[in-house]
């Protein structure tokens, strides 16, 4: 692996760049997007850290749910046509599950804060 | 700019009795198809301009500025808390297509109003406030108004349906969402007047006397009265508040405001449904807003970043499943 300095150090880098010599010189628009860049740059390094392994995650459960093997893409894309055809409920036990565990570990990624997490989370 | 300022400069003695010229034009807000200006008459009356931007022809959903004024004035008519209507410049006029209002004193923005100190006392009412607003607002007269669309439950899920599809986004949890809802679809039976955008952000609120103003009228149709109440508790606009109306409230009172101000009871259920159908609409919507990304229309950050607030709309449909399951 990459090192010297990690994909995440030199994220990190970059962050504090933007938060103590760039962004405190923008206004208005521009300032608001040094900070909508900043959470962007968070994200990609949360990515970098926990992605891999919801992506292996998420395939396991998918192939369980269907019973079938293949990548994430095949089994995911297979799922959506499965629903929009009727064939699994959008209520269904075993669905419910796949949606709780994969959206909880994708807005762990995307937006940690986001209110809605913590709702889900705490059922 | 100068010419603005002299087409308002001329309006000036229709808008506010003994008024000359108008001081202070600056503009508030660059939205793609509405501006806002904010200026004073020389006698220190505070006032708002709305005015589709030279050259922009009509945006998608949005209604003609004329008739935003004239349904402003009709929830007038019925009580609800709205801006006053000054002058309408027609397309062409030398202000442009626009109108004038009155400058509301309050806050419209989301995150203070629902979590910040000084609104501590007005959250308290405010949801029953704005039930009792709705019920205003959906008992204007329909024959009056000027067109408007009608739009149902189905023919808004297939509206957004076709957008997703368009995309080629592959999101099971969506997929869900749109078989559930075409599956619960309610008939549109009697179509009222909907705001089509009553959401905390869109909502002028007084830190004393609560709502004060209900803003932003361009999505405005005719349809079903709880698509108001659902966009409203939709989590999306809840701005980190720990409440499921816009917030800072409960369900039960913003129903019990909406009954006790003359509306049609709604069931909590149909309420639920709205807001399903509402995080979906908008999580349609942030896919849409980054696909201007992708296509290269605007490079900008914020529009890259928002494809990743398509997530947030998802867990708060898998939440609703749950409890509908």
């Amino acid at each position: 692996m990459i090192s010297h300095p990690t994909a995440s150090e030199l994220i990190d880098s970059v962050i504090r760049f933007i938060e103590e010599r760039a962004a405190p010189n923008l206004k208005d628009r521009d300032a608001f997007h040094a900070r909508v860049a900043v959470n962007a740059l968070a994200a990609v390094r949360r990515e970098i850290e926990a992605g891999a392994a919801a992506e292996a995650a998420q395939t396991a459960r998918l192939s369980a749910l269907l019973g079938e093997d293949g990548d994430w893409n095949s089994l995911n894309t297979r799922l959506c046509d499965q629903i929009r055809e009727g064939a699994l409920a959008p209520t269904d036990p075993g669905l419910l599950a796949h949606f709780r565990a994969s959206i909880i570990d994708q807005v762990r990624i995307d937006q940690p804060g986001y209110a809605g997490l913590k709702t889900l989370e705490a059922k | 700019m100068n010419d603005l300022q002299h087409a308002l400069g001329a309006l000036a003695p229709d808008l506010s009795p003994g008024a000359t010229t108008i001081v202070g034009l600056r503009r508030l807000s660059g939205g793609a198809s509405q501006e806002t200006w904010a200026f004073e008459t020389d006698n220190g009356a505070p006032l708002i301009l709305r005015r589709k931007p030279p050259g922009v022809t009509g945006s998608g959903n949005a209604v003609p500025l004329a008739t935003e004024a004239a349904l402003i004035n009709a929830a007038a008519a019925r009580g609800a808390p709205v801006p006053r209507v000054l002058a309408i410049c027609a397309p062409g006029s030398d202000v442009g297509e626009a109108y004038v209002m009155s400058r509301v004193e309050g806050e419209t923005l989301g995150k203070r109003i629902a979590r910040d100190p000084p609104f501590a006392e007005v959250r308290k009412t405010l949801a029953r406030q704005c039930g009792e607003v709705l019920a205003a607002i959906h008992k204007v007269p329909t024959d009056g108004l000027p067109p408007l669309a009608v739009s149902s439950a189905a023919t808004e899920l297939e509206k957004y349906e076709a957008v997703y599809r368009q995309m080629d986004a592959r999101r099971p949890i969506f997929e869900a969402a749109f078989r559930f809802l075409k599956d619960r679809a309610p008939t549109l039976e009697k179509p009222v007047l909907v705001h089509g955008d009553f959401r905390n952000g869109n909502l002028m609120v007084h830190p004393e006397t609560g709502l004060a103003a209900v803003l932003d009228w361009e999505l405005a149709h005719l349809g079903d009265p709880a698509e108001d109440l659902g966009w409203l508790c939709t989590s999306s606009w809840r701005f980190g508040g720990a409440k499921p109306v816009g917030g800072f409230g409960d369900h039960a009172d913003l129903l019990a405001g909406y009954e006790a101000a003359g509306g049609a009871p709604i069931a909590l259920e149909r309420v639920l449904y709205w807001q399903m159908l509402g995080s979906l609409k908008w999580g349609c919507m942030c896919l849409t807003m980054y696909a201007s990304y992708a296509s290269g229309a605007d490079a900008s950050v914020e529009r890259a970043m928002i494809g990743r607030r398509t997530s947030e709309t998802e867990i708060d449909l898998v939440a609703l499943l749950e409890a509908a399951a």
